[in-house]
């Protein structure tokens, strides 16, 4: 068996499964917002606050945000597996790969919760 | 007048590979790959390429044949060659021992991860273990493999991770033994197969599919095993 | 020359990695021997990997009456009654463990609604001593259970753990300076390094040499290198005039279709459409001995009947069995059809003609699998450290013509029986002195002089004249003012076999020097077989002579054994005392 000490999730098959999943959120979200903003062509800052002043919409965007982090996280990771195959770069494309998607999802709940 | 374009390289006298012409006349037959080849090996006896049952059941010539992995002793030229060009490389991915001839190493590795084998717990009968004729069934797309290795080195992922992802053809033995009514060795068979890279790294291209000569799918193999695991785990 | 080799050791050795051979080697490595199987090409392409339609044994599923004694009789009457019957008793005896045993290994059977393994009728095969009508008794995985078989035997030797040496090419054995075998010579192929591989114990597990036909049903590999390397060291083969010609060949190609087919109802026809067998073999018709069924199509072609423009094959009808039979029982078999004969067996016949398929004889054993050196016709003496098994060995279950479906339970039968042999031997202290430089070089001699060669024959010529030789004077008919010409040309074709030129001298997987050493054996195989077929004069089973069409037990209930020291053929009494119950004495053969 292939160690798993690198791979997000504690196997093979949870990596695959989040992947799928947060696809599948990622793109309820995003159809959501597009017809969102369809129905809403004049929109205005105030609405669009309100909006994500409801709670179920936070919760909505931080379950996207987080599988944003997962799916970018598994799906680079996997890509350097693939494509880089020097130990330090690939090391260092996955450190930056973490950092940033630890950096970007703080940031997001920020920004959702403004706290 | 056929041309056949090979690539040539012997590790004792080239530095590097090259492609070889040669011109031959085929007497308007529709040979197979393989009799072009030994008609070729009478003029240049250095060409080297495995050949064994000449009829698609041992797996011994697999090769690349104008760009998609095959047998060459079941190709018929009719089939592959277009501009009366026939170009014949190794099988991608592994490494070339001479001419044709490539390494296999990786990929028998890979199959014996797999343990290919019948692991049963329970005493032996004293005579066969039965099992229903619907049981046997589930092996049939499965046991007919060759080892001709066409299907794992047309794959990008087996290309990338030859040492960590099994293949197509390791995924494929794995699932005839998971299938198998008469293995009980189920448990210990999943839990060697749930890693990131083993099952996983398939990503569904399916090239195995498209070149297998035996018509078998790998794909649906790796779907099934899948399955099991997610089974397994929920 | 004198060449200092690299030395491995090994307690046992075992030379090809087929289905007798690996069937030896689990033997060996379950039992605690240091083994290596030694194998030209990886185990799985070695030609078992052909067999088709399934191994004969009396386990009893299709008929719960069955019994090993009917198997064992259908298989001397086979044999024409030169199959020696202590060892046909083994087979059909230990036959049904040694079948279970490769169900427990994996081995796909196909199944009954019982859920025991399926069997299909073969021919030859009856129930009640002949008496009962046709038995179903080959034991089939589809229309691949060669495959199966080879692929589950390299299963469980990955299981069990034996040490494979696999494409490595054994060019001759090195006898110490008492005559016995402490191993062979080999060439690790991708490399070219050669080696000397010192073992106390040589199993030739070899295979047949079908190549020395034109036409042949059999892998380009099958060059009987085991029973050259005996030839060449002065041994005796037995029988080896004797070589089937399977009916069910594809015309043209040479591949096999199985018999399979016509134990699942297929028939022949001729160009008039009809089922010419009914007239040859009233009863068992279609499924008659291999050597009736080829001779009649023999015949139908040169008496005109034949189909095709050239009117040279016949046919085989199956389309009458329907898509679903054809695709569940015979799915090999119409992929083989499409590729090979370009026609769809659910639509159309199939073209076949007789092809050469199997060699009935090669180095004389006994049942633990022992080399044997026929002193005289009632004599033998064991050859200290050599064994056989499989097509290589001449037990002697097949005589004069083997059944279908008899090969694969030969190869694991006398594959496992020389293991347990070995075993036994080794347990029992068994001992060899160690080879001498001399001894070694002797076994180099043939490589060297290949290796030195400025110039000389072509080997691809050399190999097609012998084929053709072969084919045209030594085939299904014989003839014995054509078989000394035949024998005349063979011994032309000698001076041009020890004048091969080696044009690529060079190391790394070097298949012109595998070529030239493997036509060097398929003549010492077509030499003795013609030498023996012109002596026997006779017709039995498979040897069918038109200047001698009746069978002379008088003379000729015998092995004959062929000396090649003295280009000399004797004779050998056949076996007729088996151990648990009295011979089947010899009966004019019909079907």
């Amino acid at each position: 068996m292939v160690t798993t000490v690198t791979s997000y999730g504690r196997s093979g098959l949870s990596d695959w499964l989040v992947q799928r999943v947060s696809a599948v959120i990622l793109a309820a979200y995003s159809i959501f917002m597009v017809v969102y903003l369809l129905l809403n062509p004049e929109i205005v800052f105030a609405q669009w606050q309100a909006l994500f002043d409801n709670t179920g919409m936070r919760i909505f965007s931080l379950m996207a945000l987080l599988s944003l982090g997962a799916h970018c996280w598994i799906g680079l990771w996997s890509i350097s597996t693939d494509y880089l195959k020097h130990f330090a770069l690939r090391f260092a494309f996955q450190m930056v790969v973490g950092l940033l998607m630890f950096i970007y999802t703080i940031w997001g709940v920020q920004l959702l919760w403004g706290l | 007048m056929l041309t056949v374009s090979i690539y040539r390289y012997h590790p004792e006298l080239d530095a590097k590979p090259y492609m070889q012409d040669f011109q031959i006349d085929t007497g308007g037959k529709d040979l197979m790959v393989l009799d072009v080849l030994n008609l070729l090996k009478i003029k240049d006896r250095g060409l080297a390429y495995r050949r064994s049952c000449r009829e698609g059941v041992c797996g011994s010539d697999g090769m690349n044949i104008n760009g998609t992995n095959g047998l060459a002793c079941i190709t018929p030229l009719s089939k592959v060659v277009k501009n009366n060009k026939l170009t014949l490389r190794p099988l991608p991915a592994l490494p070339v021992i001479r001419d044709l001839v490539i390494d296999m190493d990786q990929f028998y590795k890979q199959y014996k991860k797999v343990k290919p084998f019948l692991l049963n717990d329970t005493p032996a009968p004293g005579i066969e273990r039965l099992q229903s004729p619907e049981e046997r069934a589930k092996l049939d797309g499965l046991y007919e493999c060759i080892l001709c290795a066409c299907c794992s080195t047309a794959c990008p992922s087996f290309w990338w991770n030859p040492d960590r992802f099994i293949g197509p053809a390791g995924l494929l033995q794995a699932y005839r033994f998971l299938a198998d009514s008469r293995d009980t060795a189920t448990e210990e068979r999943l839990a060697d197969l749930d890693d990131p890279f083993s099952v996983f790294r398939c990503h569904g291209i399916m090239n195995c599919v498209t070149v297998c000569p035996k018509g078998l799918n790998p794909t649906k193999a790796i779907g099934h095993i899948r399955n099991m695991l997610l089974t397994r785990a929920t | 020359m004198t060449n200092i080799l690299r030395k491995m050791s090994y307690e046992a050795i075992v030379i090809g990695g087929g289905g007798a051979g690996m069937r030896a080697a689990l033997q060996l490595t379950e039992a605690g021997l240091k083994t290596a199987c030694i194998t030209k090409v990886f185990p799985t392409r070695s030609h078992t990997v052909s067999a088709q339609g399934g191994i004969t044994c009396a386990i009893a599923s299709n008929d719960p009456n069955d019994d090993w004694r009917w198997h064992m009789y259908d298989t001397v009457k086979g044999s024409d009654y030169i199959g020696d019957q202590d060892a046909i008793e083994y087979m059909c005896s230990v036959g049904p463990q040694a079948v279970f045993e490769l169900d427990h290994m994996g081995l796909p059977f196909s199944r009954t609604e019982e859920g025991r393994i399926y069997q299909r009728p073969f021919g030859g095969q009856s129930k009640n001593f002949g008496e009962g009508g046709q038995a179903a008794r080959t034991c089939a995985a589809a229309d691949r259970t060669g495959h199966a078989l080879l692929h589950a035997l390299y299963q469980g030797n990955l299981k069990g753990g034996t040490t494979f040496l696999n494409e490595w090419f054994a060019v001759d054995m090195v006898q110490n300076d008492d005559g016995v075998i402490v191993g062979v010579v080999a060439i690790c192929i991708e490399s070219g390094e050669t080696v000397y591989i010192e073992a106390k114990a040589t199993v030739l597990a070899t295979g047949g040499a079908g190549r020395i036909y034109q036409s042949t049903t059999n892998a380009l590999i099958n060059t009987g290198d085991g029973v050259a390397m005996g030839l060449r060291m002065g041994l005796p083969v037995q029988d080896m005039e004797m070589w089937q010609f399977h009916p069910t060949g594809i015309a043209g190609a040479g591949t096999l279709v199985t018999e399979g087919c016509r134990g699942e109802g297929g028939y022949l026809i001729n160009k008039d459409g009809e089922r010419f067998m009914e007239r040859y073999a009233p009863n068992a018709k279609d499924l008659a001995g291999r050597d009736v069924v080829a001779r009649s199509m023999v015949l139908e072609i040169l008496e005109g009947r034949g189909c095709g423009p050239n009117g040279d094959h016949v046919l085989l009808k199956l389309d009458h069995l329907g898509e679903d039979v054809l695709e569940s029982k015979l799915p090999g078999i119409c992929e083989l059809s499409r590729t090979f004969a370009h026609v769809d067996p659910i639509f159309e016949p199939v073209p076949v003609v007789p092809t050469c398929h199997y060699m009935m004889g090669g180095l004389p054993t006994n049942i633990g699998g022992q080399v044997l050196y026929p002193e005289s016709e009632s004599e033998t003496r064991i050859i200290e450290g050599l064994y056989a098994c499989g097509e290589a060995a001449c037990v002697s279950v097949h005589g004069a013509n083997r059944l279908g479906g008899n090969s694969l339970l030969d190869l694991v039968v006398f594959g496992r029986a020389a293991g347990i042999q070995i075993e036994k031997s080794m347990r029992e202290g068994y001992h060899a002195e160690a080879a001498s430089q001399a001894n070694v070089d002797a076994a180099m001699v043939r490589l060297n002089t290949l290796n030195r060669s400025e110039s000389g024959e072509s080997i691809a010529e050399v190999r097609e004249e012998l084929q053709k030789t072969m084919q045209l004077y030594f085939g299904v008919f014989r003839e014995g003012e054509s078989m000394q010409k035949g024998l005349e040309l063979l011994r032309e074709l000698r001076i041009k076999v020890a004048n091969l030129h080696l044009q690529d001298k060079t190391g790394a997987f070097n298949t012109d020097r595998i070529e030239a050493l493997e036509l060097q054996n398929l003549f010492e195989v077509a030499f003795a077989t013609a030498i023996s077929a012109e002596q026997r004069k006779e017709s039995r089973g498979a040897h069918a002579r038109n200047d001698f069409t009746e069978r002379d037990d008088e003379n000729w209930l015998k092995h004959s054994v062929y000396y090649p020291t003295e280009e000399r053929l004797g004779k050998r009494d056949v076996n007729f005392s088996p151990k648990t119950m009295d011979a089947f004495p010899p009966k004019i053969r019909t079907y």
